[in-house]
């Protein structure tokens, strides 16, 4: 298994300029995924630009984490239904071409 | 240029308060903001209008002087000659005094109207300026590959931002699938990691063959009279030929199932979807006589 890069809360805390509590917040949301390596806190650098996303939509649009949680639901969705979209769209395609 | 009415933008009074501006920022931001309008360049291209708005509308100093001018350049613009002058004046003086940091694109976000106005980036919009990044930024790149470069498993070496990178593109790759490369975005800032590269493919196809997940298909011509008899056919498949017997009394529209004649199965070599080929019977023109009075027999017989 690759090893995983971790990167210390507190070190995201202070570059972001946000309180523990709010990376906190996310993670009982179950939004985030936090890792403990002997008492310290951490979370997996693949998951930084979803924090990344989470800070951006709480400091530019004053969005608590639950309004993030729906945001993200959402997001989801939108993104599962533009997949159906695509394949119906070539679905549909090849229909018309049948029937040409 | 185009005068830009930063009240409209907003979709506020002349008189508006600056509670009244923060406000409408506030809606119009959460309307357009990229990360809740993914892909969509509209609501980006919005974005940046209504950041621009706020910008010069909740600065008292930049406000002042939009008031104060902002409605000459169109009175500039419909009279042609003073404001090419003053505008050309006013737009070099932005673009030297400006300065690309390399930090920011934010100078060139902003829109010659603003540039001209206020000498070209202030102190970039707000997504560059209060949420500093620590992941370096992603990159996305569009490669387009026809659809027989998907069929086969294949490299190809992609130049980004000055560095080659060497891509195994595996037989299946779907049309409109994003791969991920890891680290190969923007370096990180502070020590955080590297941004990501996304890749997305798009697959041109201009064979006959429709692609559906793994599944080909395709129509088949096919004559009459092997519709009515059977017989055997040569058909095409996606990188061949196949021999195929027909039913006598074949239907039109009726369906042939190829096994493992369709796609490449995405990373699971030697798989393959199927081929569907739909027969199209082609009934035969400028009769002979002969051949009329043949039919008409038969039209009796039924």
């Amino acid at each position: 298994m690759a090893q995983q890069e971790l990167i210390l809360i507190e070190t995201l805390c202070t570059h972001y300029e946000i309180e523990v509590s709010f990376v906190d917040s996310l993670y009982s949301l179950g939004l985030i995924e936090i890792q403990t390596v002997e008492k310290t806190r951490f979370i997996p650098e693949e998951k930084v630009a979803d924090l990344e996303k989470m800070i951006r939509i709480h400091q530019d649009l004053e969005v608590n984490p639950e309004g993030i949680d729906v945001i993200f639901n959402l997001l989801q969705r939108v993104d599962d239904l533009k997949s159906e979209l695509a394949a119906t769209k070539n679905t549909l395609k090849r229909y018309k071409l049948e029937n040409q | 240029m185009a005068f830009i009415d930063y009240y409209s933008v907003l979709g506020i009074d002349k008189n508006a308060s600056e509670a009244d501006i923060k406000k409408a920022y506030r809606k119009q931001a959460r309307k357009y903001h990229p990360d809740v309008n993914p892909d969509d360049k509209e609501a980006e291209l919005k974005f940046k209008e209504v950041n621009e708005a706020n910008e010069v509308l909740s600065d008292p100093e930049k406000r002042k002087k939009y008031d104060k001018y902002g409605k000459d350049w169109k009175h500039a613009d419909q009279y042609e000659q003073a404001g090419a002058r003053s505008g050309g004046q006013q737009r070099s003086q932005g673009s030297t005094g400006a300065g690309f940091g390399g930090e920011s694109f934010g100078g060139t976000d902003y829109s010659d109207f603003f540039e001209s106005m206020f000498g070209g980036s202030g102190g970039g919009f707000r997504q560059g300026g209060r949420s500093n990044k620590f992941k370096g930024q992603d990159f996305n790149a569009q490669l387009e590959l026809s659809i027989h470069d998907a069929y086969k498993t294949h490299k190809q070496v992609l130049t980004v931002n000055g560095e080659n990178i060497r891509l195994t593109i595996a037989a299946g790759i779907e049309d409109g699938q994003i791969i991920k490369i890891k680290g190969k975005g923007a370096q990180g800032i502070n020590g955080g990691p590297n941004g990501d590269l996304y890749i997305k493919f798009v697959i041109n196809n201009n064979t006959k063959f429709t692609r559906e997940g793994n599944n080909l298909y395709a129509p088949i011509e096919l004559d009459l009279y092997t519709a009515m008899l059977g017989g055997d056919i040569i058909a095409d498949t996606f990188d061949g030929k196949v021999k195929l017997k027909v039913a006598p009394e074949t239907q039109n529209g009726t369906k042939v199932r190829l096994k493992g004649k369709g796609f490449p199965v995405y990373k699971k070599e030697g798989e393959f979807g199927d081929l569907i080929l739909t027969y199209s019977i082609k009934n035969p023109t400028n009769l002979t006589a002969e051949e009329k009075m043949l039919f008409e027999e038969l039209q009796k017989l039924r």
